[in-house]
């Protein structure tokens, strides 16, 4: 039993809490700072707690697992937590100077915080009904701040993300019920053990597909990815690089935790679809990508192809692959969540997100186009940078298990993200700017300091890529062999 | 709308409703009832005094704007779960009082955690269903 797992969820709903209470708006944005403060402290405990004894896990109420509800947090878990708290840390800071007073007094930081909290619950649940009820935080309140602004662009992305993760609920809905009607249970591990025979497997395929679909929806995967790059262009900067970062990540995350604990992927023929539409997947983002004009649009489109990268890793499987796809989830998250801040900064100081009317950065503003470089060629895979070991890591696990054409795909995909970056580069930072007169105004430093603490991060994975490696090793070998998990939750926590 | 019965009945079923709704939410522990349906049925008689006599005169039944009732609901629901962590529980587990408080509308109530939670969500539903009635009253705008 530890009650540290409860922290992640409690912290963001105290802040919101408080939030509704005092109407200070400088309170309110030194609380943001503070709450977030506070969970990233908490996140790093957890980390070091789940080093020291592999899976934590809190009975809530005391009633045991597999009746009670129950937080769990391998390692898997504890490094999504812990990145996903600096981003919103981040994310906090970024805010201060993007998040105007009439979005402020609105009510933006009541739901940037149930968000966020709705994000670690998500990543904490041992059962599926409660990722379900996460995933509906997450969305009611993500849906608030994607159309908080009110203009008919807000509004229209908002519809369109609002409607297909709805039905992305209402598909989880249906096949969770389906798995409790047959198994009795929704405990993770409790449902690893009743489903524990292929045949048992078998016979559960319908639950599994809808389950498969859903979190394909959230994580973004080809064909259904087309509510995401029509809504993450149009809502505050803050709000897009807080979603980049997290929203499709928390799908991919339940994917790697549902499609190895209860239904291993391994040897089967969802392996091969999840596979396809991975590939599907890199290759539809790079190419709407190409098309777009609009920075963050850009950036949209490679999330897209980015997820492609991450669920195959989970569909080769073995030891190599999901570790190649935790690998790829922790450096994206810390690489798009940068860029869609450097998106809106450039949004911020020449008015306008169309890298054609802009440009003129690298000759007024050379480190704040050093910290774009960071964050673009790593995405791009371009070495020594973190997104180099990334597909690396990919590319050998193809490679030894002897899928070639995944191995082509990835390596063409990733020369197609370098060929965006270098666009994005040359339109908004090399060219002189169309107007004549080059960017002057000051970057303020509350822009700077977030960019800067994700481009570290990302320069620390990059350079000492040993630390995340050996750790994201270990969750690949937990997520593999689940007995301390389904030990962990349901004998040794009573 | 000013109607003149509508406005005398109110008036008449609003402390009935309140009772009610009180009386709900300290048998829901055992029984049918709990915070949210108790919850509920507070707000409908707050709505009702708002739909005969206008939402000003709602707005001072109430005593404090629906954000109050809203924050002070969520923090008294998360302190219930709190309360077991600083006494070395685990997170959100019941803490009872051995002792009984009779009440006369809801016969006896056992303190604890759990009924602090009740009354968290208690508040918190009346400061959402009283929010949305007063925003569907106003005349749009804000």
């Amino acid at each position: 039993m530890s009650n540290l797992l409860a922290f992640p969820i409690v912290i963001p709903f105290f802040c919101a809490a408080l939030n509704i209470l005092v109407k200070n708006g400088i309170f309110r944005r030194v609380l943001a700072v503070v709450g977030t403060a506070a969970t990233l402290a908490v996140s790093i405990a957890l980390l070091t707690a789940v080093e020291a004894s592999g899976v934590v896990v809190l009975n809530a109420g005391g009633w045991a697992a597999p009746f009670g509800i129950v937080l769990v947090a391998d390692r898997l878990t504890a490094l999504m937590v812990a990145i996903s708290a600096c981003v919103g840390f981040c994310s906090a800071i970024f805010s201060l100077g993007d998040v105007g007073s009439a979005a402020n007094r609105a009510g933006f930081y009541t739901f940037f915080h149930i968000l966020l909290g709705g994000v670690y619950g998500a990543f904490l649940s041992g059962d599926l009904f409660n990722i379900f009820v996460w995933f509906e935080v997450m969305l009611v309140s993500s849906f608030v701040l994607i159309s908080s602004g009110g203009s008919k662009a807000q509004i229209g992305g908002g519809m369109k993300y609002v409607t297909l993760n709805f039905i992305s609920s209402g598909l989880f809905l249906t096949g969770i019920g389906l798995l409790y009607g047959k198994a009795g249970t929704l405990n993770l591990a409790d449902l690893a053990l009743k489903l524990a025979s292929p045949a048992d497997r078998e016979t559960m395929l319908p639950a599994a597909m809808l389950i498969f679909t859903a979190f394909g929806i959230k994580a973004g995967l080809f064909p259904l990815y087309s509510w995401l790059p029509a809504s993450y262009h149009n809502p505050l900067p803050t709000v897009s690089a807080v979603f980049a970062g997290l929203l499709t990540k928390v799908g991919v995350y339940a994917l790697i935790r549902i499609f190895t604990l209860v239904f291993p992927l391994e040897g089967t023929r969802m392996a091969d679809l999840l596979l396809i539409l991975s590939l599907l997947t890199m290759l539809f983002g790079v190419f709407g990508a190409a098309t777009q004009m609009d920075a963050r649009r850009i950036l949209s489109f490679h999330i897209i192809s980015q997820i492609g990268y991450m669920t195959a890793g989970l569909a080769m499987g073995g030891l190599g692959g999901l570790l190649s796809s935790i690998f790829y989830t922790i450096h994206h998250i810390a690489v798009k969540t940068n860029l869609f801040f450097v998106a809106g900064i450039l949004e911020h100081t020449s008015g306008s997100g169309v890298i054609g009317r802009i440009g003129g950065y690298w000759k007024t503003r050379p480190l704040f186009s050093f910290l774009f470089i960071v964050p673009a060629f790593s995405l791009a895979g371009l070495p020594p940078l973190s997104g180099f070991w990334a597909k690396l890591l990919v590319l050998k696990s193809a490679l030894s298990l002897g899928f070639a054409v995944t191995a082509v795909i990835a390596l063409f995909v990733g020369v197609y993200t370098l060929f965006s970056m270098i666009k994005i580069w040359n339109e908004a930072f090399l060219k002189a700017p169309p107007t004549g007169d080059h960017p002057t105004r000051r970057i303020p430093l509350v822009f700077f300091i977030p960019v800067m603490l994700l481009a570290t991060l990302t320069l620390f994975f990059s350079l000492i890529p040993q630390g995340l490696l050996s750790f994201a090793e270990a969750a690949a070998a937990q997520l593999i062999n689940p007995t301390e998990y389904i030990n962990a939750v349901l004998f040794l926590s009573r | 709308m000013n109607s003149i019965p509508l406005s005398i009945i109110s008036r008449l079923l609003f402390p009935l409703q309140l009772t009610l709704s009180i009386i709900l939410l300290f048998r829901g522990h055992n029984l049918p009832g709990g915070g949210f349906i108790g919850g509920l049925l507070a707000a409908s008689a707050f709505a009702l005094v708002g739909f005969a006599n206008g939402s000003a005169r709602m707005k001072t039944f109430l005593l404090f704007a629906p954000s109050v009732w809203i924050g002070t609901g969520m923090l008294l629901a998360l302190l219930a779960g709190l309360m077991p962590v600083l006494m070395g529980e685990a997170f959100f587990k019941g803490l009872w009082h051995y002792g009984i408080i009779p009440t006369i509308v809801a016969g006896d109530v056992k303190p604890g955690t759990p009924m602090l939670f009740d009354i968290g969500v208690y508040l918190l539903v009346v400061g959402i269903a009283s929010h949305l009635v007063l925003l569907f009253e106003s005349k749009g705008g804000d």
